[in-house]
């Protein structure tokens, strides 16, 4: 039997307790209290315990491991995603994914680990006022998480699928490289998405939580943070607990006890649409409209080829090799650039993501092993023209995010579809298909380029999918262009910081987890700091 | 988007509609329980639906076809019901339209039970829905996609198809 850490530490005695389990209301005490257990909500919990603070963790999503992790779709997106993997944006035109549960997306994301790029820093100083966000300032944090994490590059052959990506862009003339990965041990299996069976994975899951629970901490599951509570009528300090209910899970009626928690301080990490819908929800002051406004998502368009031999895209880990060449090509407040990738492919992901039915579908379904997946991922939200989307909350209080598309992004869109199918017929491609409602599968390079020219974009029958959310709780020491300061706490509510991927001014142009987890250890140090006056103990 | 606008946004635009009957569809489903499902009615509206979907995909002999069909079904039901509940009742909604019988009249050109639908009109309302202007025609035709197509390939007996294994041993 394979070890299984969390398992371990429960039998250890971790103070974990199931919302869904209990039967009273109750009150909780804590220094502080962090909402998610994601990059943002792992890093911190692992820092303000070890600084001393009695904290409590509060996840909506319920606490899976290795032994749970059984590779099938079938379980794992229902378990461990928010709305099953099939989360949507208000017009139902962007797939999300993000995970629900302990770790957050961390669980099951895809390993790649990439340093926020230096042109993002620049902007973000330049643009938004984040004068200390220089990439030597940040220098440090990435080496204490890199090293906490494990990630190093991938000292293996790619899979068939990133192999591809590498011949292809080679072929072109396009630099392409390797991509650094936070495993330990890792047996490139390639079921980083329905949480790793082996531990390898080294997210939050495995690494910070464990360690904030072996301190001491409390850790809530399937407990939704509904609303922050009791601001002062001054308002400068903010509220004085959490409203916590158990996750609704179908089938089950009657009233949901809910519960209390009371804090000193409140660590908002429940991701970007979680964090700030949770202030919506709590009607926090935002006299300067900022709230859950400029939310990004790298939208990401996709093709897929058809090669001669086996590609076998669903073995071995995902997400090996990529390209920059189509983000330093152009400025970065200029057209939209993108990142290319070659994601894991799984029947269902697959299944769903490939357009039309019928015959035509059960075509491309049987070609399931030969077929070989680019993305690119569209850098969004440094240019006028890109102002990203605004999350609101349906009158059930659960949030929702509006990211219209339109034809700046667009102009993108066609742009990475036309250099997704140049550089797959490069790699040896028998016909490419740009996943798209009117596309077909074109067998020259011409022919494509001619039809990807006269695609109509159109929301809906554009497939445009996205595992990155960002923003929506914009940083910046001017009030009127954020929520909160550039230490991540909150303008007008002192008690309440936001650490996780919801920050960002901007998308990344990059994977984001590792930017997530070195500015939240950067501002959890620094909150431990502030609470305390005391220096918070390194990482590691 | 609630209830009231993911309706109300077929019904303003719908051109189909406006042609009478629209209050019917409205107060059908207005008076239809939300808090219940048509759960009952998922396999009957599947039925007619699923086989057109994944013509190509399902087995060809007769038994185990039905029991394809029966493990879509069970499938759908199970992704709903894991659905947070805002989302849950989007996709009840859709379904409800599906099964009321003006409605679907109206909106899918279909008048005999689902069971009994002919695969080309099943074809034809799908592609109508496909390609629609009407936001709700058009997203509910990506619902069923997903939904339908989701619940067949989660099933391993739809891997073999694909020469897909099923995950490797770890243990
Ligand atoms: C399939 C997939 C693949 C990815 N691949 C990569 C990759 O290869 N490299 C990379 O860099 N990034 C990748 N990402 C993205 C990366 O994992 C995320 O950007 C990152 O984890 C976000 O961190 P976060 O702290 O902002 O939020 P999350 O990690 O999403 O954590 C938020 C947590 O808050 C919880 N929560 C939400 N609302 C509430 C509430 N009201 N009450 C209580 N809890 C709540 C959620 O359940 C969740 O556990 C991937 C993501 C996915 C989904
Ligand atoms: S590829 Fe490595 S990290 Fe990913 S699931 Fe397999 S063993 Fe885990």
């Amino acid at each position: 039997m394979l070890r299984d850490p969390v398992q371990e530490g429960l039998a250890r005695g971790w103070r974990v307790i199931d919302a869904a389990t209990l039967e009273r209301s109750q009150t909780f005490e804590a220094d502080v209290c962090i909402v998610g257990t994601g990059a943002g909500g792992g890093v911190t919990a692992e820092i303000l315990t070890k600084a001393g603070f009695k904290v409590i963790l509060v996840e909506e999503g319920p606490l899976k491991s290795s032994r749970d992790f059984r590779m099938k779709e079938a379980d794992a997106y229902p378990q461990l995603y928010q709305e099953s993997a099939a989360r949507k944006t208000r017009d139902k035109a962007i797939t999300i994914l993000q995970g629900r549960c302990v770790g957050g997306s961390t669980t099951v994301n895809w390993t790649s680990s990439f340093r926020t790029p230096a042109t993002t820093l620049a902007h973000w100083r330049n643009k938004q006022g984040l004068a200390e966000y220089t990439s030597d300032a940040l220098w440090p944090w990435f080496e204490a998480m890199e090293t906490k994490l494990s990630i190093a590059p991938w000292p293996f052959p790619p899979n068939r699928n990133n192999a591809l990506l590498a011949m292809g862009a080679e072929k072109l003339g396009i630099p392409s490289a390797a991509v650094r990965r936070n495993v330990k041990g890792c047996s490139n299996i390639g079921y980083c998405g329905m949480g790793c069976p082996t531990n390898a994975k080294q997210s939050m899951l495995v690494t910070t939580i464990p360690a904030a629970l072996d301190e001491g901490a409390t850790l809530l599951v399937n407990a939704q943070a509904v609303r922050l509570v009791g601001a002062d009528a001054a308002g400068s300090r903010g509220p004085a607990h959490l409203e916590v209910a158990p996750r609704p899970v179908s089938g089950t009626t009657g009233p949901r006890a809910r519960h209390r928690i009371q804090a000193k301080h409140f660590v908002l990490a429940a991701g970007a649409i979680g964090s700030p819908a949770l202030l919506l929800r709590s009607q926090a002051p935002d006299p300067h409209s900022m709230l859950g406004r400029r939310t990004f998502l790298h939208p990401t368009v996709i093709s897929a080829a058809l090669m001669s031999d086996p590609v076998n895209a669903h073995a071995g880990a995902p997400q090996t090799i990529y390209s920059d060449h189509f983000l330093d090509s152009v400025a970065v407040d200029g057209p939209m650039g993108f990142k290319l990738e070659a994601p894991p492919l799984h029947p269902v992901i697959f299944a769903t993501t490939m357009s039309g039915y019928g015959e035509q579908h059960a075509a491309l379904m049987r070609e399931f092993n030969n077929t070989h997946v680019l993305l690119a991922l569209l850098r969004d939200g440094f240019h006028a023209e890109s102002q990203g989307g605004r999350v609101m909350l349906r009158d059930d209080g659960s949030p929702v995010l509006d990211y219209p598309l339109n034809d700046f992004l667009f102009d993108g869109v066609r742009r990475a579809y036309l250099a997704m199918a140049e550089m797959q017929f490069a790699a040896g491609a028998k016909h490419v298909l740009p996943i798209h409602e009117q596309a077909a599968p074109y067998t020259t390079w011409q022919q494509a380029r001619q039809a990807i020219t006269g695609l109509p974009l159109q929301p809906l029958s554009t497939r445009v999918v996205s595992a990155h959310v960002m923003g929506g709780c914009a940083m910046s020491n001017d009030p009127r262009n954020g929520v909160v300061n550039n230490d991540g706490r909150h303008h007008q509510w002192s008690a309440v910081s936001v650490l996780d991927g919801s920050l960002f001014p901007t998308s990344i142009g990059a994977n984001p987890q590792l930017s997530i987890y070195a500015i939240a250890a950067r501002l959890a140090s620094k909150l431990a700091l502030d609470l305390t006056g005391r220096q918070a103990p390194a990482m590691i | 988007m609630n209830r009231r606008q993911f309706l109300k946004g077929g019904l303003v635009g719908g051109a189909v509609l406006a042609a009478g009957g629209a209050w019917v569809v409205w107060r059908d489903v207005r008076d239809a329980d939300a808090s219940s499902p048509p759960r009952d009615r998922i396999a009957e509206i599947l039925s007619g639906i699923a086989p057109v979907l994944l013509a190509g995909a399902l087995p060809a002999d007769a038994t185990q076809r039905s029991s394809a069909l029966a493990s879509v079904t069970v499938g759908v039901k199970e992704v709903i019901a894991a659905f947070p509940p805002a989302v849950r009742s989007e996709v009840n909604d859709l379904f409800r339209l599906l099964d009321i019988r003006i409605a679907r009249r109206l909106l899918t050109g279909i008048s005999t039970t689902w069971r009994d639908a002919d695969p080309s009109d099943v074809k034809a309302f799908l592609e109508r829905w496909r390609w629609s202007r009407i936001a709700l025609l058009q997203t509910g035709y990506f619902a069923l996609h997903d939904l339908v197509l989701g619940a067949w390939y989660a099933n391993e007996s739809a891997w073999a198809q694909l020469g897909y294994t099923g995950p490797p041993n770890v243990e």
